[in-house]
């Protein structure tokens, strides 16, 4: 902690005021919004639509998803940050810019080019239905789009903390010898390792939340190819209010506990850090 | 030393993208059809029927029974009317579609998956159960709203969904224009400027007919809600001090088809139980499930066992008055058509 | 140099090769099918469809309310990622935790909830109702809703980069006599200003397609509150792929265009960054 003057202190309290009220207007009302929803009717009516048996299946679905997703993407992020930071190469610019698109393609979209590409009308349906695997409205294709919107969110953490660091660590590493995978480990992920568990974090929070794209794809099955927001979407258009805000408050519950595992691996990472020094 | 990394790069890529096919594929094992005691179908459905058949797969499940032994599941897929058909026009396995619009299961034979002449598979047009759009208004109808021609008054909000992403929509607008072509004699201009105030009077135009409900009920928006009958009394039982519905001097009779998917009951050998599916409907039994839902039952003596429900002497048109669906479709909701030109001239 | 550079760290073709593999199975072929299918029209056919007046206004609907969205975004996640990396105070790690909910939260229901806090009935909707400003069902209603959806994607942007930072710049800065205002403008500023482009890029993006959360606030009345995902959705409804898929072009490539703009700045200033040190 560096010395503070009076104005850097008024400064510091009119920052932390603005976001404390920033953050609750936008983010804390809805939350409590949702959850004083859920628990209008009392506690038994929100156990009943949390332990139903469609919700139970959507859970599973949304977990299977969301562990695709973050696999998946964590092993292209890690070797795209890698490719993007480390080389320079033509087409750098449009390399960055395709791997960003996902995430500003309009859900509505995204779920439009499965469809397009895996679903009847496309060349390769034929293909598939000989080979029997079903992409569009079946559980592979939930996978698919959620892998799609969450795609950069890994490597997007990464790259602007690599890029900052520069490459001359690895340069020196690896004029002394040392093999790619070693300097990875030894030198580049100790660097990274924070902004990869944001990555990860969010990733897996976005991953669960997805509407607009997996509802295009999902064909709504119930109890086949419902994910949880999609089962909160039925149960809106039920009109069953309540349960709806209950199953939604398990995906709040979800994120939050991903969130507090975050805390405690970020804590337990920056004690030992100061440990070593 | 580099075509090495490209193989293995390639080869990683493979790995990943076959994990993403396998998690999927199985998941999706063991859920084929057609064993000796039990079999599944799927019925792609429309949005408000979901309370509809929530019921009558219980009461279908018992009769297939009793008359083969097999335990049959039923799986039931609910969201806008053409959307569901779009999405089993690409590929969703349906084995019965139940939708809003005739127009909607067209558009899933002229994909190739229903054979034509699916209308007269089934008695009354392959249409089980019928409905109308009404008016829910505020308890004590402060604004003294009677009749289409009340919605038109300056200061009245109304709520309805949009038609283009609608299909519930599309009888709301219908409806109206039917008012005002008995009013103006069939005089166009005057029909269009009629339909015209009546959409400057919309507040909010939701996307789904559930959408509109929501709106109107749950957050308070608007004067009327233009809704379907059974919706408008779904939101009565709810909220009875609440809400008032006025039946209007003329609407439309909503015919809502259902049809067995050919390509999709032959690949999976489902045939029977679809088809039995969809004529069970029109046993007495289903159609005062259909009563009991605010639907009207096609069956004419059972619907008047609920003449104390049913307002049953709306003066109601139908889509031949419109010469069909593909002619109301390119007439009013074609991009250019009628209802874009309402909005394009009220900028 | 720079030649050099490329030689010097392993795993070029590796990870360039599981870039380029994911990339295409993942987005580029999906977004092929995209623009094949918008080929079926005449080019006279696709000008048509992208220049009714419907969709013009679509455009200018949604391209306002994201970009002043993306803007409040940008200026509030830099102080939110400040605050969250410079002070201490009770309950920071709760407001940390807070920033990713928006994702976790399905689009569908933070429609829902936001909708039914701002609605003239709502709580916040009551309040500025007594003033004459409607939230829900007008723009004010749409940029809330994405500043809701977007505020992640600076904040968690930022934050790692400013964690990074090294206060002995600033201790320097101090030291020689600067005042705070010259310290963020010349220290801190250039070092945070990629990640805040990339932050104000992915939100941007992300509030231009946004479906879910929006149709709910934003009333949907053509030429006012119409926006163009909701466009896209009515011409799938009318089976209109080609209409669609044309719309759904021109959109991609307006965030085609800002993502690559974003990465041009970032690459550039990069590069001034490398060259000053």
């Amino acid at each position: 902690m560096h010395k503070e003057s009076k104005g850097s202190k008024a400064v510091k309290i009119l920052l932390i005021s603005i976001s404390v009220i920033f953050v609750f207007l936008m983010l804390v009302l809805p939350l409590i919004t949702v959850i004083a929803e859920a628990l209008k009717q009392g506690f038994e009516v929100y156990i009943k639509a949390v332990a139903d048996k469609y919700t139970v299946k959507a859970i599973l679905l949304t977990v299977e998803a969301t562990l695709c997703a973050v696999a998946v993407n964590t092993v292209f992020g890690l070797f795209a940050a890698w490719a993007v930071t480390k080389f320079r190469f033509k087409g750098k610019k449009l390399l960055c810019t395709l791997i960003d698109l996902p995430v500003t393609v309009s859900p509505v979209i995204a779920g439009l080019i499965f469809v397009l590409t895996f679903g009847r009308q496309s060349p390769l349906y034929p293909l598939l239905e000989s080979l029997d695997i079903k992409i569009v409205f079946a559980v592979p294709g939930i996978i698919l789009a959620t892998v799609f919107v969450t795609f950069p969110f890994i490597s997007r953490e990464l790259i602007p903390v690599l890029e900052s660091q520069g490459t001359d660590e690895e340069e020196a590493a690896a004029l002394m010898g040392a093999k790619g995978f070693t300097i990875f480990t030894k030198i580049t992920f100790p660097h990274i390792k924070w902004a990869f568990l944001y990555g990860v974090v969010l990733c897996a929070a976005r991953a669960m939340g997805e509407f607009g794209a997996v509802s295009v794809l999902s064909g709504h099955l119930r109890g086949k190819t419902n994910t949880l927001p999609l089962h909160v979407e039925i149960l809106f258009n039920e009109f069953k209010y309540v349960p709806a805000f209950a199953v939604s408050s398990i995906l709040v519950m979800m994120a939050v506990l991903i969130l507090i595992a975050k805390s405690v691996v970020e804590y337990i990472g920056k004690r030992e850090s100061e440990n070593v020094r | 030393m580099k075509n090495n990394f490209v193989k293995i790069s390639v080869a990683a890529a493979l790995l990943i993208t076959g994990m993403t096919g396998l998690t999927g594929c199985s998941s999706e094992k063991g859920e084929a059809s057609g064993s000796v005691d039990s079999v599944s179908i799927t019925n792609v459905s429309y949005d408000p029927t979901r309370e509809l058949y929530e019921a009558y797969n219980k009461i279908f499940a018992e009769h297939w029974k009793e008359k083969t032994g097999q335990d049959v599941e039923i799986t039931q897929s609910h969201g806008g009317s053409g959307k569901q058909a779009l999405e089993v026009a690409n590929g969703l396995e349906a084995d019965v579609v139940t939708l809003a619009l005739e127009y909607d299961v067209n558009a899933i034979r002229d994909a190739g998956l229903i054979e034509d002449g699916w209308v007269s598979e089934f008695a009354n047009d392959s249409s089980t159960y019928t409905s109308t759009i009404v008016f829910l208004v505020r308890k004590g109808n402060p604004k003294n709203i009677r009749d289409w021609n009340d919605l038109v008054n300056d200061g009245v909000g109304v709520i309805t969904p949009n038609p283009k992403t609608s299909g519930g929509a599309r009888w709301n607008y219908l409806a109206a224009w039917a008012y005002a072509d008995k009013l103006y004699g069939g005089d166009e201009a005057q029909i269009k400027d009629f339909v015209k105030k009546l959409y400057q009077n919309v507040l909010v135009l939701d996307s789904g007919a559930r959408g509109a409900t929501t709106t109107f009920v749950e957050n308070g928006q608007g004067d009327v809600l233009l809704a379907w009958e059974n919706e408008a009394y779904l939101s009565i039982q709810d909220y009875p001090d609440d809400y008032e519905i006025i039946t209007p001097s003329v609407s439309i009779l909503a015919q809502p088809s259902v049809a067995v998917v050919d390509k999709v009951v032959d690949d999976r050998g489902t045939r029977d139980v679809a088809a039995e599916y969809l004529q069970y409907l029109y046993s007495d039994e289903a159609q005062r499930i259909a009563g009991d839902n605010y639907y009207r039952p096609s069956n004419a003596d059972i619907l008047q066992e609920y003449a104390g429900v049913f307002n049953l002497d709306i003066n109601l048109v139908t889509i031949q008055d419109f010469g069909g669906w593909d002619e109301a479709q390119t007439k009013h909701f074609a991009d250019g058509g009628v209802f874009d030109e309402i909005y394009e001239k009220s900028e | 140099m720079k030649r050099a550079n490329k030689r010097v760290i392993p795993g070029f073709g590796l990870s360039m090769g599981v870039t380029l593999s994911v990339l295409s199975v993942i987005v580029l072929i999906p977004l092929a099918s995209l623009a094949v299918f918008a080929a079926n029209m005449s080019l006279s056919d696709v000008i048509d469809t992208i220049t009714r007046p419907r969709v013009l206004a679509s455009f200018e609907v949604s391209f306002i309310t994201a970009f002043i969205a993306s803007l409040i975004n940008a200026v509030m996640g830099v102080v939110l990622a400040w605050v969250l990396v410079r002070y201490d105070f009770p309950f920071k790690r709760l407001l940390d935790g807070m920033i990713e909910l928006p994702f976790a939260l399905p689009t569908a229901v933070a429609g829902i909830a936001l909708t039914s806090l701002t609605a003239d009935t709502g709580l916040v909707g009551g309040f500025f109702s007594r003033f004459g400003i409607k939230i829900a069902y007008t723009r004010i209603g749409i940029t809330i809703a994405m500043v809701f959806i977007g505020i992640p994607f600076v904040v968690r942007a930022v934050q790692p980069v400013l964690e990074k930072l090294d206060p002995a710049y600033e201790e320097a800065a101090v030291v020689l006599g600067a005042d705070r205002g010259k310290i963020f403008r010349r220290v801190i500023f250039p070092e945070i200003m990629p990640a805040v482009f990339t932050g104000f890029g992915l939100a941007f993006g992300r509030c231009f397609g946004e479906y879910g959360s929006v149709v709910f606030i934003a009333g949907n009345k053509p030429y006012e509150t119409e926006i163009t995902p909701l466009i896209i959705m009515s011409e799938l409804q009318e089976y209109d792929y080609s209409s669609a898929s044309a719309i759904a072009l021109v959109m991609l490539f307006a965030s085609f265009l800002i993502l690559f703009l974003v990465n041009l700045i970032q690459i550039r200033n990069s590069k001034i960054l490398k060259g000053g040190n």
